[in-house]
């Protein structure tokens, strides 16, 4: 008889066990509101192309209070999903070599997130000055 | 061998450790074991304390006790660790839970079945490969500091199995190659003296490789050798889709001659 019974464990609550994990499923799931964002540009889109009744009706709504708010929510979330994923961008590149030298994984996430936060602002810079 | 045998410990911390044993219990229970410490005392060495001096019937791997055999992996307070590089002082006053490296079916106590990882390791042909066997009369295989900068980080790795423990896509299925494995296979496709990337490729773009990785990070976060295997997992999944897309546009063999043709050093 073998006496041997590996004995496997369940997997149930797997992320929750774990800061580490727990930090990693938030950022999954900010995804989520990364999706929600790319479905209002979407139905915006739609809207323009309904023509003039319709884009105004959709205005109303985009700066009513509610809309406002979803928006706050919005850009809270694809903040903490740039910000994680900029932290985990150094794993998922081929070293980079500068001046014989590999460039280090901070040095990777800050220039990251530093194009983010230029491109953010010079978007919104254009976008703001067309609007006018 | 008594830790304690100059017996100048003064204070003591509870282990509460995973016991499993086969041939009487069905399922794994915790025990908790009182257990007097001194400030160079590791988590390994409590362990042995416990085997010495209260329950001989504990069992644990270990070998080395300085963090190069890679066989103390165990979880402490649920974090994959080497218990041998994990200190008592760091983590009194609070209670120590060991749990058997997570993942992996327990044979016993904290003694993991790691034959998957074996298999897995054996799979990616973890040696360097030549088209032609190389004589003695060759000499050396000489390699240049720049060549093996290239491989050296994932060269570290000594197969602890931390990185597995620490894999949530490992844990929820087995089949994935794993985080250790690429690294050892990044490491040899990258050695200038070998030939065999051709022959490991396919295990990358396997139904269990690498795009079983969501990029978690965490095995390299508790990688005890800073191989981070993550690092050479992604890396990986860029290799196998520019594979996948080549193969439209390049003619088939094509491709061979151009990577194969001259020792893969000239080309570096």
């Amino acid at each position: 008889m073998n006496a041997r019974r590996p004995y496997k464990r369940p997997m149930t609550g797997w992320w929750q066990k774990n800061p580490y994990l727990v930090e990693y499923m938030l950022h999954e799931a900010t995804a989520f509101f990364v999706a929600a964002y790319a479905v209002i540009l979407l139905v915006s889109a739609m809207k323009l192309a309904q023509g003039q009744g319709a884009w105004d009706q959709w205005v109303v709504w985009l700066t009513s209070p509610l809309s406002i708010g979803i928006h706050f929510v919005l850009l809270a979330a694809f903040a903490y999903h740039a910000w994680s994923w900029f932290n985990i961008m150094p794993r998922t590149l081929p070293p980079i070599i500068v001046d014989g030298r590999k460039v280090g994984p901070q040095t990777i996430t800050f220039l990251g997130l530093a194009a983010t936060v230029v491109l953010s602002l010079l978007l919104l810079i254009v976008c703001w000055g067309l609007a006018r | 061998m008594n830790a304690l045998s100059n017996n100048t410990a003064t204070k003591s911390i509870e282990i509460e450790v995973l016991r499993y044993l086969p041939e009487s219990q069905d399922k794994p229970y915790y025990q908790t074991y009182t257990v007097p410490f001194t400030d160079d005392m590791s988590v390994l060495q409590g362990l042995q304390y416990i085997k010495d001096e209260l329950d001989g019937s504990l069992s644990f791997r270990w070998s080395c006790r300085m963090a190069i055999c890679g066989s103390c992996g165990m979880m402490i307070n649920n974090v994959p660790k080497l218990s041998c590089k994990t200190f008592l002082r760091d983590l009194y006053p609070g209670k120590v839970r060991i749990d058997a490296l997570a993942n992996f079916p327990i044979e016993r106590d904290l003694v993991i079945v790691m034959d998957d990882f074996i298999t897995k390791l054996e799979s990616i042909k973890p040696y360097i490969i030549n088209d032609v066997p190389r004589a003695l009369s060759d000499g050396e295989n000489l390699q240049t500091p720049a060549q093996l900068a290239a491989l050296e980080q994932y060269s570290d790795c000594i197969n602890c199995m931390l990185c597995y423990a620490a894999c949530p896509q490992y844990g929820l299925n087995s089949k994935f190659i794993g985080p250790a494995a690429m690294a050892l296979l990044h490491r040899y496709n990258l050695d200038s003296r070998d030939n065999g990337k051709e022959q490991r490729m396919p295990l990358v773009h396997a139904e269990d490789g690498v795009f079983n990785c969501t990029a978690v990070g965490y095995c390299s976060e508790v990688c005890p050798k800073k191989v981070d295997p993550a690092n050479a997992v992604n890396i990986n999944k860029t290799e196998s889709a520019i594979d996948y897309f080549l193969r439209f546009v390049v003619p088939k063999g094509a491709n061979k001659g151009a990577t194969k043709g001259a020792p893969k050093g000239a080309a570096k």
